[in-house]
């Protein structure tokens, strides 16, 4: 179950996630391999490799499902068999 | 979930650069990570409930902030400068807790708990070996507790949870979204939630944070021209005294040659200053920020190119703006309601109500959220026909006479505008035949005069009779606390003791 908060790890690169927003099941890969809060390192998919970045916000279409890349890695984030794209922030005036 | 993600990440990104500077030293992110999980190992191995800081701004604050995020104990930071007397029943209140004091007459000894002194903290966690502690992630668990000045007495415990202020920066924060040259100076206190809102979005913007622990405007500028400061968060009575200090002394506006970004909040902002701090600064970009402690700081913002519009247009009501607080951030619903409850229209005054996921509402004691999440600010306030807000004052700060609600700011708004009259407060005077009356206290343009028949006539011709002031008291400055609000407390004092 992706619960915000729920901080979970790439089995194919270094990558790690947490969730912000959550929608009906768990199916979030990477480099086509299932996230989780310790796995077993295994290679990935060379075809789902492009890597994701520290501090990037990546969301499906529909905008239900949205996580923050905490750590960078080499594969690519999936759910239900969908990559994430990468959200921009509004970008607002710095106010504090 | 957990607010010290942040500080994680910018260790994680780019753990060399430098993340804080005070009195001249520098720290890494690198070196802050490690000394916050030092200072959690610490408080999760002592036995508190609560984890308070009692010392002015220094590289404690985002230390033990973190730290005490880390291991899943409200982080309670107290006023450094309340007395005693006001200090004790705080205490008592999060017993117990790990308690670090800087150097303050008194004794603030307790039977439980752990109390040490900033220094010897510092010592502790700067050095040593690497320390590792599972963190709490439970989105729920209070990051934040604050007690908030009330009008009335006992002080009431804000609370801010994890949710409520990850979901804030998230929303509003570009991770390493600042450059390696960009410096912001804090220089408000640190137990104010302006002061622990701009620790927490610098660290995750990746901007460097040079702290000021004891506001002085020359200090404020020679600093900023030292540490070329890039961005500032300052109240409106900082900047009133910092234009002073430009004015009076031989610190040239061209000094501050890095400043790219001034942001301003936490009390009204008199249109004048605004206007003048515009003027000295065209190329710098202005934000006014507004927001409570229960809403986890900012929830409107009169951005950079709203500043540039207003102060230039020739349209009225467009160049008030530069008065309005601006427009809601994306994630925030707002709405004006009367005293029923009904939500009102455009320039229709009432109580400012808000909802989003940054928003707390909740208190030690209990939530004040209505039943659909919406929080009651307790502040007046309208929108114009284009969504900016204005602010009409704290609805307790209403004057009732003779069964009229008077707002305080349209008369002090008035008078601020007057060249004679640097500054002024109206409060209610209790009075037999209307209930209360307007009592104003004014402060004088220095070199200037006015006296108190002409504030009247003032008063009367562009504002109704009802307005105008009963009783008027000149006085050398007004009350503020520290962190820029108006004391209207004490100077209803003044009138009350007059009035007896």
């Amino acid at each position: 179950m992706l619960k915000p908060g729920l901080r979970l790890k790439s089995a194919v690169c270094d990558a790690e996630i947490m969730v912000i927003k959550a929608s009906e099941g768990d199916d979030l890969t990477c480099g086509d391999v299932a996230m989780a809060e310790a796995p077993d390192k295994v290679d990935g998919d060379p075809e789902k490799m492009n890597g994701c970045l520290i501090g990037k916000r990546y969301v499906n279409e529909a905008e239900t499902v949205e996580v923050l890349c905490v750590k960078s890695g080499d594969g690519s984030i999936y759910y239900n068999g969908a990559e994430l794209m990468t959200k921009d922030t509004k970008k607002l005036p710095s106010s504090d | 979930m957990n607010i010290a993600l942040f500080l994680q990440m910018a260790a994680e990104a780019c753990p060399d650069r430098r993340a804080l500077t005070y009195e001249g030293e520098h720290y890494t992110y690198a070196a802050l990570y490690a000394a916050a999980k030092r200072a959690a190992y610490r408080f999760s191995t002592a036995n508190c409930k609560y984890v308070s800081l009692i010392d002015v701004s220094s590289p404690a604050v985002p230390i033990v902030l973190m730290g005490a995020a880390m291991a899943g104990i409200p982080y309670v930071p107290i006023n450094y400068r309340l007395s005693e007397e006001q200090i004790q029943p705080l205490l008592e209140r999060i017993e117990p807790a790990y308690m670090i004091l800087g150097s303050k007459e008194g004794d603030y000894s307790r039977d439980n708990g752990v109390t040490q002194n900033t220094k010897d903290f510092m010592n502790e966690v700067l050095t040593g070996e690497e320390m590792e502690v599972k963190w709490n992630e439970d989105p729920t668990a209070i990051a934040v507790q604050l007690f908030t000045s009330g009008t009335t007495g006992v002080p009431k415990a804000a609370i801010l949870r994890h949710e409520h202020l990850v979901s804030y920066i998230l929303g509003s924060v570009d991770f390493m979204g600042a450059e390696e040259h960009e410096a912001t100076l804090v220089s408000v206190p640190p137990y104010h939630i302006a002061g622990i809102s701009a620790v927490m979005s610098s660290i995750y913007a990746c901007r460097r944070i040079v702290q000021l622990a004891n506001f002085d405007p020359a200090e404020w500028l020679r600093l900023c021209a030292k540490e070329s400061v890039t961005n500032v968060f300052v109240v409106p009575t900082m900047l009133t005294r910092i234009i002073e200090e430009l004015r009076f002394s031989d610190f040239e506006p061209s000094d501050l040659k890095s400043l790219a970004s001034i942001a301003y909040g936490g009390g009204k902002m008199p249109v004048p200053v605004i206007e003048q701090a515009l003027k000295l600064y065209p190329n710098v970009n202005f934000t006014n920020a507004y927001g409570l402690t229960e809403t986890s700081s900012t929830i409107t913002l009169l951005d950079p190119d709203d500043h540039r519009t207003a102060i230039d247009h020739d349209d009225a009501a467009i160049h008030s703006r530069l008065g309005s607080v601006g427009k809601p951030l994306p994630s925030v619903e707002l709405e004006i309601r009367d005293d029923e409850g009904k939500q009102l229209g455009p320039w229709e005054s009432g109580e400012i109500y808000v909802r989003g996921p940054q928003v707390s509402g909740e208190y030690e004691e209990r939530s004040v959220l209505d039943d659909d999440g919406w929080f009651p600010t307790r502040d007046a306030g309208y929108l114009d026909d284009h969504g900016y807000l204005y602010l009409s004052g704290r609805a307790d700060d209403v004057i009732v006479r003779g069964g009229e609600n008077l707002s305080p700011g349209e008369i002090e708004d008035l008078l601020h505008r007057h060249p004679a009259i640097a500054d002024a407060a109206a409060v209610g005077m209790p009075s037999e035949e209307w209930g209360e009356v307007v009592a104003l206290a004014v402060v004088k343009t220095k070199g200037q005069e006015i006296t108190e028949d002409e504030i009247r006539q003032h008063v009367r011709e562009h504002l109704r009779s009802s307005r105008v002031p009963e009783v008027i008291h000149f006085t050398s400055e007004l009350p503020y606390n520290e962190t820029g609000k108006l004391l209207r407390r004490v100077v209803s004092e003044w009138f009350r003791i007059e009035g007896d």
